[in-house]
């Protein structure tokens, strides 16, 4: 079982993420240089390919376009708390949120990172936490790198399944860069200003 | 000026250690230089033509004469003795090693001071008006505002990784001097009716390869919401902004493909949910800050000063240098002065630890002991008493930060170009040394009056070419350096663009354009008339035909040929 950073602990994850099959997609290029991110709504998927990936037995983590078109099939999954939903980058948020009556029957929902300095999942996740609701493991996935942790985790993440080239060993100082960001996220609803009376201590 | 508390100083102390951990891992293999890049990036650090440029923050371009002192002790210590001020009020250094960075930024954070997010695709330094709290047409006091979103937007963990960079500038005066309509995010302090105060918010507004002004998207916010409504705007930006393409990854492009209106509907949609949160500023929090931006202690003054007059009618150097480098000042027997980096045969911005030893002195002696940075790149001491004029002038001319240059043709704002930037097509400070000379007469200088010329060497556009009364830009042709110009751009509350006049140059044709422009301009002129009034007035093709005459016939009977 592959290592997961659970709150800032190393855990074995019981999950497993099902991605669509990798296929081979003509090479985009913009400006002479190879396009590197889905715009935002582009489709993920075509229908045959959402029809016919196999969810396998035990706790697994499916793509938000299978969980969108099947799921009065998965209805037993989720009952059973054996589904969890991963949404990519370019996806959106408020469809997953429109699905369902409540996100927190998801044991857990995953955020993909395709590339590192994508940083659209960052205010997904933030959206999923402090507008929709979502109480349960937030999860990110995909490009995880150790120097990202601590804003991953100031936007609603508590779960991070780092690369495996990583030190998974320094991830709880990670998360702590910082003791006193000023911002209001989702780790934290209020800004500095509301949180600790300032004054030139220094 | 802002002044630390224990939470400011704790988080730059934090950065310090991390970004040294970062370099450790880096130097150490652990980092790939994919992975280091943006990392570095947020510190300002870049790799450079020669060695890697680090670039510190100047917040809204105040400092003190302590901070300036410190920056000349790293100029000396890490660098070769002088730094660059850039277009955007921040300091370069141009040969810093990099594995000793993180101990300038130790350095740094001693004086309350930082390098982050002076670069990467994250929410950059805030810039303001450099007049801030003197000028007379000043309606708000702009800095306060800029320092709660500079705390707002340091590490904000939503918006470290943009579609691309993000910059947010502020004016609170009545003549814009921040440049707010070219900017990502620019806001406008202003009073409603009932004497409230609130932002007029334009957003999209950048240079660049595709140039833009900045489009309202909100009339009147109360201020109180000047944080949540720009969490909104950047959050529909993040989500939105196009990724695949760098070079239409700018808010600008969003806003233009979606069209303000839509554009504006989508922020205050997302604005609804987050507008009555905690982010909402209070008055106590304002008040903190706010109290740190109070007047010096000037001192009553008449604004007669007796002698000066005398002193200006005698002396036609000093009188020249009060006329153009001297500005009004909202306190009677003050003034605000601009110490001139724009000496001639001194890149524009350039300045060495000597000259900002001068300037942290002048400051301490004259002007409270503070200074702002202009992006015009200059130096400026706001509050200087009118009878200390004269000392002061003598010793700046001492230190060669006295041109009496400012707002003339030889005060080029200048990006670093291809002496030093390797985004570069084209090498800019040459450029800017080879006009200087050609205009060298002081008399002849003040004649022509004020002008803006601005250079970048490449479209990136740092030395704002786009909105130089003669911008001129560096494009590669067949790897030779060339040099386009365009005329009629202007910033200010009359902001436009610059009309391209035709073929580019080489570099040794470039001062020759330029003087035929100006001859133009003078035969053409009225009495009051600037070189962009009589420009607009009689239009570009006076200019044109004078610039080309004698070539144009060749180059159309060529491309008959071709
Ligand atoms: S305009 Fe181009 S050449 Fe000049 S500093 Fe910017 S990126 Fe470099």
């Amino acid at each position: 079982m592959a290592k997961l950073i659970r709150h800032e602990g190393i855990v074995e994850d019981e999950w497993s993420v099902l991605r669509f099959p990798a296929k081979e997609e003509p090479l985009r290029k913009q400006a002479g240089k190879p396009v590197l991110f889905k715009l935002t709504g582009e489709a993920s998927a075509t229908p045959d390919e959402i029809a016919n990936l196999a969810v396998p037995e035990g706790k697994t983590i499916i793509p938000l376009p299978l969980w969108l078109a099947r799921s009065d099939e998965l209805a037993a999954r989720l009952a059973a708390a054996t589904l969890g939903v991963w949404i990519d980058s370019h996806e959106s948020p408020e469809a997953l949120a429109g699905s369902l009556d409540d996100l927190n029957r998801f044991a857990v929902i995953a955020v993909n990172f395709p590339r590192f300095i994508d940083g659209r999942g960052y205010s997904i996740a933030a959206l999923l936490r402090t507008r929709y609701g979502y109480r349960g493991e937030l999860r990110a996935i995909g490009e995880v790198l150790l120097d990202q942790l601590f804003y991953l985790k100031r936007c609603g993440f508590d779960a991070y399944a780092l690369r495996t080239d990583q030190n998974i060993d320094d991830a709880a100082r990670r998360l702590r860069d910082f003791s006193h960001p000023y911002q209001a996220a989702a780790d934290q609803p209020l800004p500095l200003f509301r949180r600790q009376a300032r004054g030139l201590t220094a | 000026m802002y002044q630390y508390d224990h939470y400011d100083q704790t988080i730059v102390n934090e950065r310090v250690a991390q970004y040294k951990d970062q370099t450790r891992r880096y130097l150490a293999g652990e980092l790939s230089e994919d992975e280091f890049r943006p990392l570095r990036l947020q510190n300002g650090l870049y790799i450079q033509r020669h060695a890697p440029m680090l670039r510190i923050a100047i917040p809204y371009g105040l400092l003190s004469s302590r901070q300036l002192r410190m920056l000349a002790h790293i100029a000396r210590t890490y660098d070769r003795g002088y730094g660059h001020f850039s277009t955007r009020q921040n300091l370069q250094l141009n040969w810093p090693e990099l594995a000793r960075v993180p101990e300038i930024l130790e350095l740094l954070a001693s004086v309350q001071m930082h390098s982050i997010q002076t670069s990467g695709n994250c929410i950059r330094n805030i810039t303001t008006d450099p007049f801030a709290g003197v000028a007379p047409d000043e309606i708000v006091d702009p800095r306060p505002y800029a320092e709660i979103l500079r705390q707002w937007s340091t590490f904000h963990p939503e918006f470290a990784y943009l579609p691309r960079k993000f910059k947010i500038a502020l004016n609170g005066a009545a003549q814009d001097r921040a440049v707010v309509q070219w900017h990502d995010i620019g806001l406008d302090l202003i009073r409603n009716e009932a004497g409230e105060i609130g932002l007029r918010v334009l957003v999209g507004g950048g240079m660049g390869r595709t140039p833009m002004l900045g489009s309202v998207i909100r009339e009147f916010l109360p201020w109180q919401h000047m944080l949540t409504y720009c969490e909104a705007i950047l959050r529909v930006y993040n989500r939105y902004g196009r990724r695949d393409n760098s070079f239409k990854a700018r808010i600008k492009i969003l806003v233009k493909a979606l069209g303000a209106a839509e554009f504006a509907r989508q922020v205050e949609e997302e604005w609804t949910h987050v507008k009555d949160g905690p982010s909402i500023l209070t008055q106590e929090e304002f008040d903190r800050v706010a109290a740190c931006f109070t007047q010096p202690a000037y001192e009553t003054l008449s604004d007669q000063v007796p002698g000066l007059n005398a002193r200006l009618a005698q002396n036609k150097a000093f009188a020249n240098w009060v006329r153009r480098n001297v500005h009004a000042h909202k306190v009677p027997g003050y003034a605000a002065v601009t110490l001139s980096l724009k000496k001639t045969g001194v890149p524009p911005g350039d300045c060495t630890a000597e000259q900002m030893e001068l300037v942290a002195n002048l400051a301490d002696r004259y002007s409270f002991g503070e200074l702002r940075v202009s992006h015009e790149q200059n130096l400026i001491l706001a509050d200087v008493k009118k009878a200390d004029l004269y000392e002061l002038w003598q010793q700046a001319r001492l230190g060669g930060l006295a041109t009496p240059n400012i707002g003339l043709l030889t005060d080029i704002v200048c990006c670093p170009g291809g002496d030093f930037c390797s985004l570069a097509n084209a090498k800019s400070i040459p450029i800017a040394a080879a006009i200087q000379r050609r205009f060298d007469d002081l008399d002849y200088l003040h004649d022509i009056g004020e002008i803006d010329l601005n250079i970048s060497g490449c479209m990136n556009s740092c030395g704002h070419h786009h909105v130089g009364h003669i911008g001129i830009l560096g494009v590669d042709k067949n790897d030779q350096e060339w040099y386009q110009i365009s005329i009629g751009g202007a910033q200010g509350n009359d902001s436009s663009l610059g009309t391209v006049i035709g073929p580019s140059f080489a570099a040794e044709d470039v001062p020759g354009v330029i003087e035929k422009l100006i001859e133009t301009y003078l035969e053409h002129r009225t009495e009051e008339e600037r070189f962009i009034d009589t420009l607009r007035r009689i239009g570009v093709e006076p200019f044109k035909a004078r610039v080309y005459r004698g070539t144009r016939d060749n180059k159309a009977k060529e491309v008959v040929n071709g």
